[in-house]
């Protein structure tokens, strides 16, 4: 396996991990505030779809990109109000939005396009066209440094960076700021922030509306980005990864990054290796599908490590007497 | 306290949310320029109509009667398994290992084995997300969740590598000996003569009948039943009591699990007649649904799933005979979990307020 | 001198308490809040001079948290004004309570565990959006707060790991920081050890000199005495008095508290013990994080005598109870009737200690003693569920045989409404408690486990409780008491050991035990008014010398 082999599956990496990375940020985002969320696959799923659909029609990414978060908000609204307002079971909403998403998607996509649940292929400026960062064409041909520089950092769509700028800002938010304060403080003890005079319902809200901008994106890189337009059931799980690299970073974004990433290596791995020969076995496909489940199950067990969520998660918020 | 009837909590409020749930499913179905009430009779006719549409409603309510008991029996010890789809999975595997390991006389004995066979691999399946979070406090959401995708590889590998007959290039195993056949409808005598040959509902529709009966008895009139109830309720109450938690989650999961599993005597044993990749086809989801809509009680299940077969076998005519995709249900099916799980206190709160007022106005008066 | 507060009388007397030159700090106006058809505060009034401390005393129930988180903005009042300062201020939420100068100190603290001091202090109350000028500012007045009043607390600590008592501490600073010239604390010696309560009662005198408001909801009549300047007393929703501490007693508020006079003795035969029932010796006990709870305690109880363990809550008597009771696990050795019981593995679980004669009536009975939404037949044989009485055949239980015995033990046991089929939490407190007597008592256990028999529980449940658990030791079981209202456990027991972290300091007859000696024992300390107790057995442990 030569150096240049190793850009391209790091550089295909970066690509499968940026939808995982943008929705396990908006997973970290509702979960410190106390609400669990595992409707991320549905979000994504919807976002998707709109921005597919939007960006079809229109041929502007951008477009599509509005639509395909504001769909993701629509569900974001959903399970706010089931798990804030009518302080109902935080999980059964999470199903109900993944169901719901799955559904309606495809309902939507064969009313309007016809093809079997599809989305017309996206072309132009219906995409996020990779960006070339400066200078990327000249050093190319450097090797290591510029083979890296040139086709790992450079060619990817705008939202692989908003991805990855995302990281800091998040960490710089819910750890800097006002807001991450009260934030954390309603995921762990809402009575400290109720007693504080500072609303519950509207700080709850505000994270899962943020969750739905996240977990949007992420979706909108899946249509736009990853692919050239909406295909039934496209995110494939990838909600539910994006939950267990939450898991997997303790709900910290940095950790997050890495844990994406690794997530994001192991797909392109197999996607390029089906079958890895380790000499003694040979790890079938199969086995490197469901590594990160595997590894989500064995960092939940605690063996490596335990996984604290926030003390107050999953819990509505009722004022006691 | 108790101001609220009874039949407010078991009828009329899951009525009144599925009722909810069909008017939001009516205008989507109005906002993609179909007809609602077309949409309705197209439904009926093709699930009711015809013992042909019955046959098929059957089928899959059996398929549901079983996920929706094993989501039920889980969440009376306060578990809420949404594993269901990956214990089915793994029933499948169980099932169709048993069936072509012998070569069983007659379908009644390779019933009774089969039945062992799936219900022991879905347990199976349980078994470590409950030994988990009953020894390691390890969210059982999350890990049945992640046990759904570790066992459709567990599945694709088993059929692609494993049980796939040479020179076939389907993932599929091969056919079950015609002697496991389970009788169908039509092979039922006097009924039998309605049904077509073709109708897949068979004699597991009166086996999940009796695990409804069998589960009734569990929950409430076993020691294990109130036991696993008073661990769903209080869990330090139960251990004050002497109730081992871990018992009790294993327990509550391993029966949850071998339920789900005992669904592919229907789907697999009964119908399809081999294992084929995604034989569950999500009833391990709907089940979820069911055991919402029927409050957890075996006879809410058993309503519930007639419903939820009807939806499907309704939707799939839907299919057939309008441009609607049969993604409606699935929409539907999303709108139920909706209301009758997490917008459940929407309606429940006003209506319990109602009771209470009427009842202290009738105190006063 | 003594006025009912709810008549015209005694609003008129309640208004001449104020001085005529200033408005009061906080006036309370007609008060009235309904929960259901629970009536849980009925036109209240009251008003509080500034720079004093009021203090409202009552039983459980009584409603007086209510009306504080009334004036603090967590319930709206069905009809009422709140008056702060002259100015009528309605306060719809936390927010317009804490704008009117409003602080309060929860009894279950309101503190994000995983914070430190400094980030819980400014919660609420950052100066901008970012937390930097925030912290920095909060930590030079943190400094200032303490050093005014004896607050000390280390500002970059977690919450997590810092004692209840100084855990309180960053309650009031929260208090003070947010400007709050009145503070309400809500029974905040409950969790205290004597010497950080008293170290509270510094602060709060401090604080009074200074010119802020403190109203102190207690239980206690010894707290109210010491540092109050007036008390308010609620009976059932009701305010009945207001009067200068100055001119009232001990006596005189709790005849008030309870509606009569109450009778503080039991009226009991001397105790007769027999054979030894119980044995412990050097039982230890750890919690989940590792921390040792039980220090090695040894005991010993006989039959027909009643042991009381007194002590402030949280040194050892719960984990004393679990793990008797079986549900907790521990170290060391437990003799009932001479035989040794497993402290651990398969054997050590509730219902084989049942099965061995022990019965147990836990501390906290909404949470471990019975199951709310369970019927009242189900909870009369929750724990005995297994018993082969109550199984028709080997699969399924005799339902209907255990509720015709139910309706049998809720008429003996006088429960109200005597209703198998009704769920446990439509009883009241006293009648929930009654079930779990009965299930308990009912079985002639050799050895009965009681924690808080009467906490919650009306007067005259008490007295029927009480006769109960005389009459059960008077057939011959021994009796383990635990309760930290120590006039239950003198005129209840035969023998006392008083606890106090994780360690007996010293036991012995009932009838030695003083006041001061068995409060001394309770912080940990010997001293003369200990050795003074005829018949104790005091521990090394206890320090020898008062040290305060």
């Amino acid at each position: 396996m030569d150096f240049a082999t190793i850009v391209e599956i790091l550089d295909s990496a970066v690509r499968l991990g940026t939808p995982l990375l943008l929705a396990c940020l908006a997973g970290l985002f509702s979960e410190r505030a106390g609400i669990f969320d595992i409707g991320l696959e549905g979000k994504m799923l919807m976002a998707a779809f709109f921005s597919g659909a939007v960006a079809a029609v229109t041929g502007n990414a951008w477009l599509g990109l509005l639509a395909g978060v504001g769909g993701s908000m629509s569900l974001a609204f959903v399970h706010g109000l089931a798990s804030i307002t009518f302080r109902g079971n935080q999980l059964i909403s999470g199903v109900a939005v993944n169901f719901l998403a799955s559904g309606f998607t495809v309902l939507i996509a064969q009313s309007w396009f016809h093809q079997g649940g599809r989305t017309p292929q996206l072309s132009g400026n219906g995409r996020f066209e990779p960006i070339t960062l400066p200078g990327a064409e000249a050093v190319k041909d450097v090797p290591v440094i510029g083979q890296i520089y040139a086709n790992l950092l450079s060619g990817h769509s705008i939202l692989v960076y908003v991805a990855f700028a995302m990281v800091p800002i998040t960490w710089w938010v819910l750890f800097r700021t006002r807001f991450g304060l009260r934030l954390r403080a309603v995921g762990e003890n809402p009575e400290s922030v109720d007693t504080a005079g500072i609303s519950v319902i509207r700080l709850r809200y505000t994270a899962v509306a943020i969750t739905g901008v996240l977990a949007g994106l992420g979706g909108v890189y899946l249509a736009t980005g990853l692919a050239a337009g909406f295909v039934k059931e496209m995110t494939a799980g990838r909600g539910y990864i994006a939950l267990a690299a939450l898991i997997f970073a303790k709900w910290r974004p940095v950790p997050a990054l890495g844990a994406t990433m690794l997530f994001g290596l192991l797909e392109a791995i197999s996607n390029r290796y089906p079958n890895i020969d380790l000499g003694v076995i040979t790890l079938p496909i199969q086995f490197m599908q469901a590594v990160p489940y595997i590894l989500t199950v064995i960092i939940l067990a605690g063996f490596i490590g335990k996984a604290i969520p926030p003390r107050a998660g999953g819990q509505p918020y009722v004022k006691e007497r | 306290m108790e101001k609220t009837p009874k039949w407010v909590d078991v009828a009329l409020i899951p009525v009144l949310n599925l009722l909810i749930a069909f008017v939001i499913s009516g205008i989507v179905v109005l906002l993609i320029g179909e007809d609602p009430v077309k949409a309705i009779k197209v439904m009926v006719s093709g699930a009711l109509g015809s013992p042909y549409g019955w046959g098929y409603t059957l089928y899959y309510s059996t398929n549901f009667i079983f996920t929706g008991l094993a989501v039920a029996v889980a969440y009376h010890a306060s578990q809420f398994n949404i594993g269901g789809e990956g214990q089915a999975t793994l029933g499948g595997l169980g099932v169709a290992l048993v069936l072509l390991a012998v070569p069983w006389p007659h379908w009644t004995i390779a019933l009774v084995a089969a039945m062992f066979g799936g219900a022991l691999f879905g347990a199976a399946w349980a078994a470590i997300p409950a030994w988990l979070q009953a020894k390691r406090g390890s969210h059982i959401v999350i890990t049945t969740i992640m046990f759904n995708f570790i066992g459709a590889s567990v599945l694709n590998y088993m059929l692609v590598n494993v049980l796939r007959p040479p020179r076939s290039m389907d993932p599929a195993t091969a056919r079950f000996p015609a002697a496991t056949h389970l009788p169908t409808f039509h092979d039922i005598p006097l009924v039998g003569q309605f049904f077509s040959k073709s109708v897949p509902a068979n004699v597991s529709f009166f086996i999940a009948i009796l695990a409804c009966w069998l589960v009734w008895i569990l929950i409430w009139r076993t020691k294990l039943g109130f036991e696993i109830r008073a661990f769903g309720r209080s869990e330090p109450a139960a251990r004050y009591a002497g109730i081992s938690p871990v018992k009790i989650v294993m327990a509550a999961m391993l029966i949850s699990g071998g339920l789900a599993g005992l669904m592919a005597i229907n789907n697999v044993m009964g119908e399809a007649h081999r294992l084929v990749l995604n034989s569950v086809e999500g009833a391990g989801f709907i089940g979820i649904a069911v055991a919402l809509m029927g409050r957890n009680h075996p006879f809410g299940v058993f309503l519930a799933a007639l419903l939820f077969g009807f939806l499907y076998q309704g939707g799939g005519e839907l299919a057939l005979e309008t441009t609607i995709p049969r993604e409606l249900i699935t929409v539907i099916q999303a709108l139920v979990i909706l209301f009758t799980g997490a917008f459940d206190n929407m309606l429940r709160a006003p209506i319990e307020s109602f009771f209470v007022a009427r009842a202290n106005a009738r105190k006063e008066a | 001198m003594v006025e009912t507060g709810t008549t015209e009388a005694g609003r008129q007397a309640t208004a001449a308490l104020a001085t005529p030159e200033g408005a009061p700090a906080i006036e309370l106006k007609g008060i009235s809040k309904a929960f259901g058809t629970v009536q849980a505060n009925k036109d209240i009034s009251i008003r509080v001079m500034p720079g004093t401390i009021h203090g409202i005393i009552g039983e459980n129930g009584a409603g007086k948290s209510t009306l504080m988180s009334i004036l603090y903005g967590f319930y709206k009042a069905d009809a009422g004004e709140i008056w702060i300062k002259g100015r009528h201020t309605p306060i719809p939420d936390s927010e317009a309570a804490i704008k009117a100068g409003i602080g309060m100190v929860f009894q279950h603290f309101k503190l994000v565990q995983n914070f430190t001091v400094l980030e819980n202090i400014i919660l609420g109350v950052e100066d901008g959006a970012l937390l930097r000028p925030s912290l920095a500012k909060a930590r030079k007045e943190l400094k200032r707060l303490a050093e005014e009043y004896e607050l000390n607390v280390d500002p970059d600590e977690t919450i997590e790991e810092l004692s209840v008592g100084h855990q309180q501490r960053v309650e009031i600073l929260k208090a003070l920081y947010r400007q709050a010239d009145i503070l309400i604390l809500d029974e905040p010696t409950g969790v205290l050890t004597p010497a950080e309560a008293d170290h509270l009662f510094r602060i709060l005198d401090n604080l009074r000199r200074e010119g802020k408001t403190i109203i102190l909801i207690t239980h206690k009549l010894r707290e109210i005495m010491e540092i109050t300047d007036t008390v308010s007393v609620m009976r059932r929703g009701e305010m009945t008095a207001t009067v200068k501490t100055a001119e009232t007693s001990p006596e005189q508020l709790a005849e008030l508290m309870v509606g009569r006079k109450v009778l503080l003795n039991v009226t009991k035969t001397k105790a007769e013990p027999g054979r030894t029932v119980l044995e412990v010796e050097n039982l230890s006990v750890k919690d989940e994080d590792g921390v040792e709870r039980l220090k090695g305690i040894d005991l010993t109880i006989r039959a027909g005598e009643i042991l009381g363990i007194a002590g402030v809550a949280g040194n050892g008597q719960s984990e004393l109870l679990e793990v008797l009771g079986g549900f907790a696990t521990g170290t060391g050795t437990i003799r009932i009737n001479g035989e040794e019981i497993d402290l651990t593995g398969k054997h050590s679980d509730g219902q084989s200690r049942r099965r061995r004669g022990i019965a147990h009536v836990p501390e906290d009975r909404h949470r471990l003693g019975l199951i709310l939404d369970f019927t009242a037949w189900e909870n009369m044989v929750f724990g005995y569920h297994a018993d082969p009485a109550y199984q028709k055949n080997s699969f399924v239980m005799d339902n209907a045989g255990i509720v015709s015995h139910t309706a049998e033990a809720m008429e003996r046991f006088d429960v109200r409404p005597p209703i198998p089929t009704l769920p446990a939490k439509s009883f009241s407190g006293g009648n929930q408690q009654k079930i779990v007597l009965a299930r308990e008592i009912e079985r002639n256990p050799d050895l009965l486990l009681v924690g808080q028999p009467t906490r919650g529980v009306d007067i005259g449940a008490i007295e029927f409780i009480h006769k109960r658990l005389v009459e059960l030791r008077d057939q011959g079981a021994a009796i383990l008491l635990v309760s930290v209202e120590l006039d239950e456990i003198r005129s209840l027991s035969d023998r006392v050991a008083v606890m106090f972290d994780g360690r007996i300091m010293g036991h012995g007859p009932v009838e030695s035990a003083t006041q001061t000696g068995m409060g001394c024992l309770m912080a940990g300390l010997g001293g003369d008014d200990v050795r003074g107790m005829d018949g104790w057995t005091i521990s090394d442990e206890a320090a020898p010398e008062e040290t305060d």
